[in-house]
């Protein structure tokens, strides 16, 4: 099981090619300074995928509105930057992570009871809320103009953000470790098996008496946490705040990132925004309306022909050369 | 309280007109999804190919109104018989994530091909002169293509409901909605049944976007922007159902305008805090079967 697909018989040690994305991210931090600003985004997309995979993956809600907790977390960490005066970069990253927590547990608790259309509705609806009141209320988040003046102080007080990005890209890349580690220990733990088994089947689950409910609900604040945990790195990367980071286009690009990668492989998460940023940093300018064209095909395409992404067609090529021999 | 009562009036008028204009637009979506189960994120893209046909068949080639708005429902639902055949029907047993990121893939597609061909700027309607200008009606002046719209949709909406409730066409539709395997297992053609039942949709979808021109504005990201309103129209009224939407559509269509009227400062807000409070109160939607 090379996949990390979690279920019962998964195996959780550490395998030596996952060490390959951290050697990569170290490597293109020594041979690619002039990409620093790009690289940061790419990490903090894959954070922000990762914690969409735990929800879409491995428990198997579809979201439309992932993004109200990314753009709550890039408000938090924005405001207590512009507005309040709280300029520790550490801080405002546990904040950003407790807003997305807190909004995270009472909108799963409400939502996750409905199935289906209802559910996706009703993510679309809880994000268009929120961003109906960052849009209105300008006197907090400056509405349409975005969110400027964020003032980010030296991480623990030793590391200033410098112009070159290099702060941002190793505090990134630190942050994104540690989201990692907590995410691959869940999908190993029981937890995450339960959260499989809810995916494959929900009403076995129910039958054998697992309570599918809290568990989703749960899983669902954990994501959100994470999510809001990466909307605040991008605040504080960019030092500004606009609106799309709440948009439904913003929520699309995410999950075509993800399936691009592969959804439910842990690793699909880093795939698709590497893939995906790099791409659009080299074509979407020179060719915006080529670009949504390509975008739309390939996620038709991925949808008839390649649901594992990336990821699925390396996994068949990889089983294919091991049966040979 | 005359200035009130005029203001009510003139609210409740407009909200009527757009109700209608979501209700054509939207009505396809609740049957194919209550039919299918297909999760289509991608009707609007059929009522944005809809007010394409008809601007681009006025100020191109000058024909006159009623014939552009025949062609957008004409050309909008031939277009999606060919796009169900192709791409649609191998995804009837997909997963719901799969259909959702499908349909979400042609919302890209159709956006770049919009933006494409005529460019990001709003596509303005040259309505003809018999549809400018006030309708005067008990003594209050109305501006008759909204009054058009509402009688239009009205007749639409009558043809629509008859053809479903009194035709053995519409028996049979709605059959395959209460129970598609049962309705198979009688000898209904399901497939070809489900293929022009999801034309129909899709042409008043066009219908409805070519007729809502002037009122939601026509540009590429038309699909993205509106797809929320479409949805809170099935879900809201629930899937399957013919009545709910429509109930629904109106309750949408007069809650926005005065949202806008009354409390322009909370945009949209009310709406979807309201969206969201129905569909706790009934998950199924207000007239949804399946509870």
């Amino acid at each position: 099981m090379s996949a990390h697909a979690g279920g019962y018989n998964a195996d959780p040690r550490l395998r030596w090619v996952e060490g390959l994305p951290w050697v990569v991210a170290l490597a293109a931090f020594f041979l690619m300074p002039e990409y620093l600003s790009l690289g940061a985004r790419i990490l903090i997309y894959i954070l922000y995928a990762l914690s969409l995979d735990l929800i879409v993956g491995y428990a198997g809600i579809i979201t439309l509105g992932h993004s109200a907790y990314f753009g709550l977390g890039a408000y938090v960490a924005g405001i207590l930057a512009a507005k309040v005066g709280v300029g520790d970069p550490l801080l405002q990253l546990v904040v950003a992570a407790a807003a997305g927590a807190v909004l995270g547990v009472t909108t799963g608790a409400i939502i996750l009871r409905t199935r289906a259309l209802t559910l996706l509705m009703l993510t679309l609806a809880i994000t268009s809320v929120l961003l109906e009141i960052a849009n209105k209320a300008t006197t907090l988040t400056g509405g349409a103009d975005g969110l400027s003046g964020v003032v980010v102080s030296p991480v623990l007080g030793m590391f200033k953000f410098d112009l070159f990005g290099k702060t941002a890209y190793l505090y990134c890349l630190a942050v994104l470790l540690l989201g990692w580690w907590l995410v691959r220990k869940l999908i190993y733990s029981p937890f995450g098996t339960a959260l499989t088994g809810v995916r494959e089947n929900s009403l076995r689950m129910h039958a054998i008496g697992a309570p599918v409910y809290w568990r989703l609900v749960l899983v669902y604040t954990m994501s959100a946490t994470l999510a809001g945990v990466a909307g605040g790195l991008l605040t504080q990367t960019n030092q500004f705040v606009g609106l799309n980071v709440l948009s439904f286009e913003s929520a699309g690009e995410l999950l075509v990132m993800l399936i691009l990668g592969g959804v439910g492989r842990l690793y699909g998460a880093f795939i698709g925004p590497v893939v995906y940023l790099v791409a659009q940093d080299m074509l979407a300018k020179q060719f915006p309306e080529y670009w949504y064209f390509g975008i739309g095909t390939m996620l038709v395409l991925v949808v008839m022909f390649a649901r594992g992404g990336i990821l699925g067609i390396v996994d068949g090529i990889l089983a294919k050369l091991r049966r040979k021999p | 309280m005359e200035v009130f009562l005029a203001s009510i009036v003139s609210v409740a008028f407009h909200g009527v007109a757009l109700g209608m204009i979501l209700y054509v637009i939207s009505v396809g979506l609740s049957v194919t999804m209550g039919m299918m189960g297909f999760a289509n994120l991608a009707h609007g893209v059929f009522a944005l190919a809809g007010g394409y046909v008809l601007t681009t068949a006025i100020s191109r080639f000058g024909m006159p109104f009623p014939v552009a708005l025949a062609l957008a429902f004409v050309l909008v639902a031939a277009g999606s018989v060919v796009i169900e055949r192709l791409l649609y029907s191998r995804l009837y047993n997909a997963s719901d994530l799969e259909q959702v990121l499908f349909t979400i893939g042609l919302i890209f597609i159709a956006v770049a091909v919009a933006r494409f061909i005529y460019g990001t700027l709003q596509q303005p309607v040259h309505l003809p002169g018999y549809l400018k200008g006030q309708f005067a009606l008990l003594g209050r002046d109305f501006p008759t293509y909204r009054v058009f719209i509402i009688v239009f949709g009205a007749i639409t909406v009558s043809l629509l409901w008859f053809g479903i409730e009194r035709t053995r066409w519409g028996a049979m539709v709605r059959a395959a909605v209460d129970n598609r395997a049962m309705a198979q297992s009688v000898g209904i053609n399901t497939k070809r049944l489900f293929t022009l039942t999801f034309a129909l949709g899709s042409g008043l979808a066009g219908l409805g976007g070519g007729l809502g021109a002037d009122i939601i504005a026509i540009q590429p990201t038309y699909p993205f922007e509106n797809l929320v309103y479409f949805l809170v129209v099935v879900a809201v009224g629930g899937l399957g159902s013919l009545r709910g939407p429509f109930v629904a559509a109106l309750v949408i269509g007069i809650a926005d305008t005065s949202c806008k009227y009354w409390l322009p400062q909370f945009g949209a807000f009310p709406i979807y805090v309201a969206t969201i409070a129905i569909l706790l109160w009934r998950p199924a939607g207000l007239f949804g079967r399946h509870a």
